[in-house]
């Protein structure tokens, strides 16, 4: 690796700017002396311009009255980027989404980096380039962060950890708990775009039409939600890792209340469809990064879906299915063409089948 | 999905199932051979839709699931002992050998990797001449041109690092296996439509003559699976035993030219272990000696074991429909899709994980609608 080790412009210690596209992470730039500072200030404080961020202290000081939730989680993709977006959006949008799954409004997030060495720094910047974007855009801001750096093999390229407050709702009263009989089972959009796009690349799979990932934020369209139907709207799940098949199982088993949908009304792509059949995959289990399910009141379905279809984010929305009066805990599918099978918590990961 | 939208047409499927219904006088047990078959009936709940006197049976026709364990531990050997890369299908990763699955020699740190085509581990030979890749030839005659195909591009590049660890296996001696066992209740077949499509029909009159059995090559779409039971049961129900071709736009009586010819150029039929059944003559396929280079089994001087005592496990007798996964000591209990003991638990469409995941409702699987 003699190119990362060739000292770079910095040895001047003279300026700060940015070192040019041949540049890539070293582990100086994780000593937290002046490398670090200047890919901190090349990276991240050229993007985030919270005033809190701006104070470069340990900590961001934050006053809000009222509930908040607060939620995070960490972020391992493979590629980095793939079609749709990179690790950057999905960082930003999965802690928003956490947070609106409480039927919170996320405000301010922290960013955690740990970067592997040989990271070129111009993937770095495009990661956060897209974070900030997608930050800016759901108006959010990143008020805290860290950065270290790990040796060569130690790391995917680039791990992010993001933790979010958010202020609650206040007609939010979202609970497994509070799943009851007749129920309606909506979803927000399309399944499965996600994962497909992830596998086309992983795979090397050029498909006619070009899946792409659907990661975006989901609060606003939380926000429409809970605007229009409040209390009503009992449980909130952004069905992620595991796809919507295990999110229902799950919700099924938590609530202790069985569940009915219709396959006929799963809304999927047809490309993605075709993906799914040509992989091996079942679309339920696949994963999304921007749908998620929403479990209201019966009599509130119809109130429910014209507000998401409305927001940002959840256009395509749909009513899939009914929670049973019976106590089962099961997920049962009407097929397309009559016939009835469990939905159940697969086991482990989807593994593409051989016949 | 052009070509396959109207083979799921709701209208279509509900006039079949009416029919079965007027048909189906007698008791009838079929067995679908074709793991995929197995997978299309339950993925589409099709089970709950025939009549009470159709029983169906699901066969051996999952490679996954009679893939010897011996096999399995040769594999998980050539990773963590010999250190070679060893790409597999997907669903072999979770199957269990007697100490490790290969996800499990995987968490072990070693290289296994899960591919979609053998050309695939080809191409990875070639870029890492420094690397053994050991391809996990593990399939019936569906994916045996396919692994064939990769060892005869490995011999045209001169590649000194790539092999097979061959665990195929052939559809119509374990019909023939199944069938001759005094304890079979099998009536009739839907045998396996895209092992046809390489094969051809020839294969099967034999057992139709031998056994007087209805056997019906049938495809995987649910108008596909009904029509295909619809035909079996017309015959029994006439009393007739005949060789029908349900997945006629598929399947041609010559089957496959081509990919026959290099089934034969690459490989030797042999005796063969399944998983669970024991030995059956001439069903399986082996490297020929002219490409002994290319047969892992060769290249690490890798020896046979015997297959281990099943530990209770009746996986055998499932796989020949003679036992319900229900009627197994270990099921739920010690063996559920997370911990495996046989491997009819571990894929999908395997006969014991599609009881356990029924069994794990409370309320009967049975729809109130027109049929139910």
């Amino acid at each position: 690796m003699a190119e990362t080790l060739r000292p770079a412009p910095s040895m001047t210690l003279a300026c700060p700017a940015p070192t040019g596209d041949g540049g890539h992470v070293i582990m100086g730039h994780g000593s937290g002396g002046l490398l670090s500072q200047q890919l901190l200030d090349r990276a991240v404080f050229s993007r985030f311009r919270a005033a809190e961020l701006s104070q470069r202290h340990d900590g961001a000081v934050l006053a809000f009255d009222g509930p908040v939730a607060f939620s995070t989680d960490g972020y391992v993709i493979a590629p980095i980027e793939f079609p749709g977006g990179t690790i950057g959006e999905l960082a930003v949008h999965g802690t928003i989404n956490d947070l609106a799954m409480c039927g919170a409004m996320a405000e301010v997030l922290s960013l955690g980096l740990i970067l592997e060495e040989g990271l070129p720094l111009s993937t770095l910047d495009r990661v956060l380039a897209a974070a900030a974007g997608v930050g800016d855009a759901a108006g959010v801001h990143v008020v805290t962060g860290a950065t270290k750096v790990v040796e060569r093999g130690k790391g995917d390229g680039i791990y992010i950890t993001t933790a979010g407050i958010g202020r609650v709702h206040r007609r939010a009263a979202i609970a497994a708990t509070r799943i009851a009989t007749g129920d309606a089972i909506l979803l927000s959009g399309p399944i499965a775009a996600h994962g497909i796009a992830i596998m086309s690349v992983r795979e090397g799979l050029a498909f006619e039409t070009p899946t792409v990932s659907d990661t975006r934020a989901l609060h606003r369209a939380v926000g429409a939600l809970l605007d229009a139907c409040g209390e009503a709207v009992h449980c909130l799940r952004d069905a992620t890792r595991g796809g919507v098949g295990a999110v229902l199982a799950e919700l099924a088993q938590q609530g202790g209340r069985g569940m009915r949908i219709r396959q006929t009304a799963l809304p999927i792509a047809e490309e993605v469809d075709g993906a799914c059949e040509l992989l091996g995959l079942d679309p339920l289990y696949v994963a999304n990064e921007g749908v998620f399910v929403a479990i209201v009141d019966g009599a509130h379905a119809d109130a429910a879906l014209a507000a998401l279809r409305a927001a940002p984010g959840s256009e395509g929305a749909v009513r899939i299915g009914t929670v049973a009066d019976d106590g089962s805990g099961q997920v049962l599918l009407e097929s397309a063409i009559g016939g009835a099978r469990i939905v159940h918590l697969p086991p482990g990961e989807q593994l593409p089948r051989i016949c | 999905m052009k070509f396959l939208s109207e083979f799921r047409d709701p209208a279509l499927v509900e006039r079949l199932v009416d029919e079965l219904h007027r048909t189906v006088r007698g008791q009838w047990t079929l067995m679908e051979v074709c793991g995929g078959q197995t997978h299309s009936l339950v993925k589409n709940g099709l089970m709950d839709l025939l009549p009470p006197g159709v029983r169906m049976v699901h066969g051996p026709g999952c490679p996954v699931c009679v893939t010897p364990v011996p096999l399995i531990d040769l594999a998980v050997r050539l990773v963590l002992q010999h250190g070679a890369t060893v790409f597999s299908f997907g669903d072999m990763l979770r199957v269990p050998g007697t100490s490790h699955s290969l996800a499990q020699a995987k968490a072990a740190g070693g290289d296994v990797r899960v591919v979609y085509s053998p050309l695939e581990a080809v191409a990875f030979a070639k870029a890492h001449p420094e690397r053994q890749v050991v391809f996990f030839a593990v399939g019936f005659e569906t994916t045996a041109p396919a692994n064939a195909l990769a060892l005869v591009h490995a011999h045209r590049e001169g590649l000194r690092n790539f092999s097979l660890l061959a665990s195929q296996v052939l559809v119509p001696p374990a019909m023939a296996a199944v069938l001759a066992d005094p304890a079979s209740t099998i009536q009739g077949f839907l045998a396996a439509g895209h092992v046809c499509t390489i094969m051809g029909l020839d294969e099967y009159e034999s057992i139709v003559a031998r056994f007087r059995v209805p056997v019906v090559v049938t495809g995987f779409e649910p108008v596909d699976l009904l029509h295909g039971i619809l035909m079996a049961v017309t015959q029994l129900e006439r009393g007739e035993a005949r060789l029908e071709n349900q997945y006629a736009r598929v399947v041609r009586p010559e089957g496959n030219p081509d990919a026959r010819r290099v089934l034969r150029d690459v490989f030797r039929v042999a005796d063969r272990e399944w998983r669970g059944i024991g030995t059956i003559p001439a069903s399986g396929l082996e490297v020929r000696e002219e490409f002994a280079d290319f047969d892992a089994k060769v290249r690490f001087g890798l020896e046979d074991a015997p297959e281990p005592s099943s530990g209770g496990c009746i996986a055998g007798r499932v796989l020949r429909g003679q036992a319900r996964p229900t009627e197994c000591p270990h099921f739920g209990q010690a063996c559920t899709p997370l911990t495996p003991v046989g491997a009819p638990m571990v894929s999908s469409e395997g006969a014991c994980a599609a009881y356990w995941h029924v069994a794990q409702a409370p309320v009967p699987l049975v729809r109130g609608g027109r049929h139910g």
